[in-house]
């Protein structure tokens, strides 16, 4: 069980990594999205696993035989700020010009020293 | 116990100018002249006491107890005078600054940062603590550069207050290495206790370290040679800033700091040698360069320096003394410098220049500053009556008095007067070529005398030098005797400040400079050609330049080789960076044998063929976009049920339903990235980007497969059986996000609020031209019916979700998705009456309210005096709903509702609202 949840995430990360490198805006967003699958499963599996024994109390199972409530809260959240990074990034990729990310426009450099 | 308020008072004051002017259009220079009064009427009544009665206090909170830093506060009689100078002075800057700068300067902007400034400098002289005086030192670093970059606009004012942050910065951090060696040799970062180990610290082997590091920090901030060079350029600031920062107060701050560590630094040879030249240096070198500048604050600039070096030669000599006639002349330097930089401001003011070569005969025009300029100036270069002369004498009496430089006992003696002979022919030309010969005629406007409250200032320090001057035992001999006795940590030998000592050498000394600068003034034409602009060039400064050229040259390469203009490529160095640091140092230490071999079950493999499918299909369709978002729907979903899988229920419906929003949004954003251009990368490139995402996929899973082989000790414990007996909820996850970890909640609710705002933000000018665009245009009427249908069952189930969260999978994230999914439904397929993003302005406050809701209850918890989010609870029974358990983490769970349902409200309906053909142009206008 452990070869195959780590091999999803390895799956995940890998096809995240590979659009994450393309040069058009659309496939670097798809490329994140996949990695924040990854990063989720990976904070869960910081956790160990378990598999029918949700962090819910029932008054009969002992609580100490029940998943590791803790990356699950860490997770929960971070499902939302991913969704909210991921409309901040699609937010930015419309204010930018297309050809911004692929590198055909020249770079002007900042105004430091003098 | 009112004067340890005194550094707060100005530095939280600090805020107040900006905010006041805006809301009640109260003038800024009203608002930080109150807070100098109020500063000033809390210090002033421990005056007496400390001046006679000898008294000190000292005052001390814990900061950061495991290193040494205490918030610890001390007044005495050397901080006191400090303070009173700080606080004196400044209130004349502000006064005159209302009148200097142009209504459209008064701002927060100017008077935040003096205040600051001020509060700074307050500390500076008030602080007990070692480490504490260094935080307030580099403060007022920054809040210098501040105001010298106060004229953003002017490349020279950003120069010189760069320059000066760097010279001054790094001062600062060569003084922090010296007083954390001092504090490591006494065991004790407190003065007191420093103060009492001198002999300690002067026979370590570390003095000389000590020494040269802590006299790097006085050296650089009180511009003495070689690091003097900052001090001029800053003269591109306001001119109330050169009168208050650049010469009655921050460059004093350096000698300052030499006077409060004389007792454990001074009285060593190094001491007397390194200190006696670099003063004696620096008051020469900057008397004759100043004789030769044409600009009239340049010439000030460069005497201040002199004089700096005149005080830090005093400090140097440690005769018995010489402590108090440094004192002595650190305040009168401060009278007559401020005064006659206000003048100096006064004149460009009026006549809108401030070269020499162009002012002339202004004493006609402007008979009374003339007066009070000129007699500033005769105290400035040393003439009897006025209070520069008084000091001048006892430096001329400390430097025969010195111990022999050099093997020559003329040396010092000839070299001090010769910086006095500069002195005087530098303050006679400043005189002579503003208010004498002929009238000049090229000027912008007329010149006549300033507003009446412009020459206040002015006045009352001229009124001091000569009090000063005249009855200088009654006006400040106790004050200074009490300052130098603080100083020197002891009794201090018998000195008297009178006017006449009778026919001795200092005083021949004295009528010499004045002879001989009056020679000096006469002559000057011919050595103004042979210096022509020789004597603006200077080794630090040219020093400095380069090598500013050369680290600003290599990181503009390293950038332009690291950051090229594509961002793959950028990206694709980082990666190979994280993959290559970890895989050398880690994968050597791998356990193999203890990775979890154990065979998948037919669920785990089925998730796992569900994953290669979705993201295969993702990367190969990625060049069709809306094929490329259901397949990697597909993938969320196989996400989703693996999270159900491993017991996790609550992240597998917040995923469900993020998967759900996350969708829409992209395909209401799918229009405007029009279609994604064909993959045109040669083999090379693919490929290697191929064996990165290879490489990085295999990295992660072997971290993942690790993590999962092995048991770590967990925290987990505590919260699973915890959550009933202490929060009261039986659904661990929630009772962690709105309890345990609430606080940690808050914030990331917070971080959801600004990318919210973000979004608002970044297309607000594109989004608000057109009429909102639509998913589905013509939408049925079917559609329409069913959307309402759909609205109220999910705000049903929401409110459903939301109350049952605490025990059973559901909360404010996951009931805050359901209603959001319901409200976009609704928003898509109907033409919305109420359309959510017409205002930007109220889905803000809404974010507003959110957070608010959130923060509420941990504030009443403030209120009760437990700690912040402390939950209070009561229990109910509700029909269908069954146990609901009321409590203030409840309010918390409506504030994180509210954020999530507005964050995506904001959001979604923004992008989609981005009119189609324009979006490139209409920014560029906007």
């Amino acid at each position: 069980m452990a070869f195959s949840f780590a091999l999803m995430i390895g799956l995940l990360t890998a096809s995240g990594t590979y659009l994450l490198l393309r040069a058009d805006r659309f496939r670097v967003v798809l490329g994140l999205t996949l990695l924040s699958y990854a990063v989720n499963l990976f904070l869960l599996a910081s956790g160990g696993y378990r598999v029918g024994a949700p962090p819910i109390l029932d008054g009969r199972t002992n609580p100490l035989d029940l998943a590791d409530p803790l990356p699950q809260g860490l997770v929960l959240t971070a499902i939302v700020i991913g969704f909210g990074m991921t409309a901040w990034l699609i937010a930015l990729c419309l204010r930018i010009e297309p050809d911004g990310v692929d590198g055909s426009r020249g770079d002007a450099g900042g105004e430091v020293g003098s | 116990m009112f004067w340890v308020w005194l550094p707060m008072l100005a530095l939280f004051g600090s805020m107040l100018p900006g905010p006041l002017l805006r809301s009640w259009r109260i003038d800024p220079s009203v608002t930080a002249g109150a807070i100098t009064l109020l500063g000033l009427a809390l210090l002033l009544p421990y005056g007496p006491g400390i001046v006679w009665d000898g008294l000190s206090f000292v005052w001390q909170v814990p900061w950061v107890p495991s290193l040494g830093l205490t918030f610890s506060l001390r007044l005495d009689a050397l901080g006191y005078l400090m303070a009173l100078l700080i606080l004196g002075i400044g209130l004349l800057v502000v006064v005159y600054a209302k009148y200097y700068l142009a209504p459209e300067q008064r701002t927060g902007r100017f008077f935040g940062p003096l205040l600051a400034f001020m509060g700074a400098m307050l500390g500076i002289a008030l602080s007990e603590n070692l480490l504490l005086l260094v935080v307030f030192w580099e403060l007022t670093s920054i809040t210098s550069f501040l105001l010298i970059s106060f004229s953003q606009h002017q490349a020279a004012a950003r120069h010189g207050a760069r320059m000066a942050l760097v010279i001054t910065g790094l001062g600062g951090l060569a003084l922090l290495a010296g007083v954390v060696l001092i504090g490591q040799l006494v065991g004790s970062y407190e003065l007191t206790a420093v103060l009492a180990h001198g002999d300690l610290i002067r026979r370590s082997p570390q003095y000389p370290v000590i020494l040269g590091l802590v006299l790097l920090g006085a050296f650089t901030k009180s511009a003495q040679m070689p690091f003097h060079f900052w001090l001029p350029h800053a003269m591109s600031a306001p001119t109330p800033v050169s009168a208050y920062l650049h010469s009655a107060t921050m460059v004093k701050a350096g000698l300052f700091l030499l006077a409060r560590l004389y007792p454990i630094l001074s009285g060593t040879s190094e001491w007397f040698v390194v200190v006696t030249t670099v003063g004696l240096v620096t008051m020469v070198f900057g008397a004759v360069v100043a004789l030769f500048q044409h600009d009239l604050k340049g010439l000030l600039a460069y005497s201040t320096i002199s004089h700096l070096g005149l005080i830090t030669m005093l400090l140097g000599l440690s005769t018995s003394a010489s402590p108090a006639a440094a004192l002595f002349h650190l305040v009168n330097h401060a009278v007559f410098k401020a005064s006659l930089f206000m003048a100096a401001g006064i004149i460009d003011h009026e006549t809108g220049t401030r070269d020499l070569r162009r002012l002339g005969g202004l004493r006609r025009a402007m008979p009374i500053t003339a007066t009070l300029a000129i007699v500033a100036s005769a105290a400035m270069a040393g003439v009897p009556l006025l209070n520069g002369f008084l000091s001048k004498e006892m430096f001329f009496a400390e430097a025969l008095d010195a111990q022999v430089l050099f093997g020559a006992p003329w040396f010092l003696p000839a070299a001090a007067t010769l910086g006095a002979i500069f002195s005087v022919a530098y303050s006679a030309r400043f005189i002579h070529d503003v208010f004498f010969g002929p009238v000049t005629t090229q000027l912008d406007r007329m010149p006549h005398e300033p507003p009446r409250w412009m020459r206040v200032p002015v006045e009352l320090l001229v009124l001091l030098c000569i009090g000063i001057g005249v009855a200088p035992a009654l006006l400040v001999g106790d004050l200074i005797h009490a300052a130098t006795e603080a100083m020197v940590q002891g009794r201090v030998a018998a000195y008297t400040l009178a006017i006449w000592h009778g026919f001795n050498t200092p005083l021949l000394m004295s009528a010499l400079a004045l002879a001989g600068g009056g020679v000096l003034f006469a002559v000057r034409a011919p050595l103004f050609r042979l210096a022509a602009d020789g004597a603006n060039r200077s080794p630090g400064r040219a020093f400095f330049d380069a090598l500013q050229g050369r680290v600003v040259g290599a990181s503009r390469l390293l950038a332009t080789a690291l950051r090229p203009s594509a961002l793959h490529i950028h990206v694709r160095w980082f990666l190979l960076l994280v993959l290559a640091i970890p895989a050398v140092l880690l994968v050597p230490h791998v356990p193999w044998h203890a990775l979890d071999a154990s065979p998948p079950g037919p669920v785990p493999v089925a998730l796992l063929f569900g994953v290669l499918v979705a993201v295969i299909g993702v990367v190969r369709t990625s060049g069709q976009p809306l094929t490329a978002i259901i397949v990697l729907g597909v993938a969320g979903l196989v996400v989703t049920l693996s999270f159900a899988w491993v017991s996790a229920p609550d992240l597998a419906l917040t995923q469900l339903l993020v998967e759900l929003v996350a969708i829409l949004l992209l395909l209401v954003a799918l229009p405007h990235f029009g279609d994604p251009p064909a993959d045109r990368r040669r083999l090379p490139g693919r490929a290697l980007d191929l064996t990165l995402a290879l490489g990085f996929g295999a990295f992660a899973m072997l971290g993942s497969w690790l993590l999962l082989s092995t048991e770590t000790p967990s925290i987990a414990r505590y919260f699973l059986q915890h959550s009933r007996t202490l929060a009261d909820g039986a659904n661990v996850v929630n009772v962690i996000l709105v309890d345990f970890r609430g606080f940690d909640t808050f914030g990331e609710v917070t971080v959801l609020a600004i990318a919210a705002i973000g979004v608002l933000g970044l297309l607000d000018n594109l989004s608000r031209r057109r009429a909102p665009h639509h998913l589905i245009p013509n939408t049925p009427l079917l559609l329409q019916t069913v959307g309402t249908v759909l609205l109220n069952l999910a705000l049903v189930t929401a409110a459903f979700l939301f109350l049952r969260g605490h025990n059973a999978p559901g909360g404010g994230f996951i009931a805050g998705l359901t209603a959001a999914v319901g409200l976009i439904f609704v928003y898509q397929v109907r033409s919305p009456t109420g359309d959510p993003v017409r205002r930007p302005a109220s889905m803000v406050r809404w974010l507003a309210i959110g957070v608010l809701l959130a923060a509420l209850p941990g504030m009443g918890s403030i209120v009760l005096g437990t700690p912040f989010l402390t939950s209070g609870s009561l229990h109910l029974t509700v029909p269908i709903v069954g146990e609901v358990h009321l409590s203030s983490v409840m309010l918390f769970d409506l504030g994180v509702l509210v954020v999530v349902v507005t964050a995506v409200m904001a959001m979604l309906p923004t992008i989609g609202r981005i009119p189609m053909d324009d979006r490139y142009h209409a920014e560029r206008e906007g």
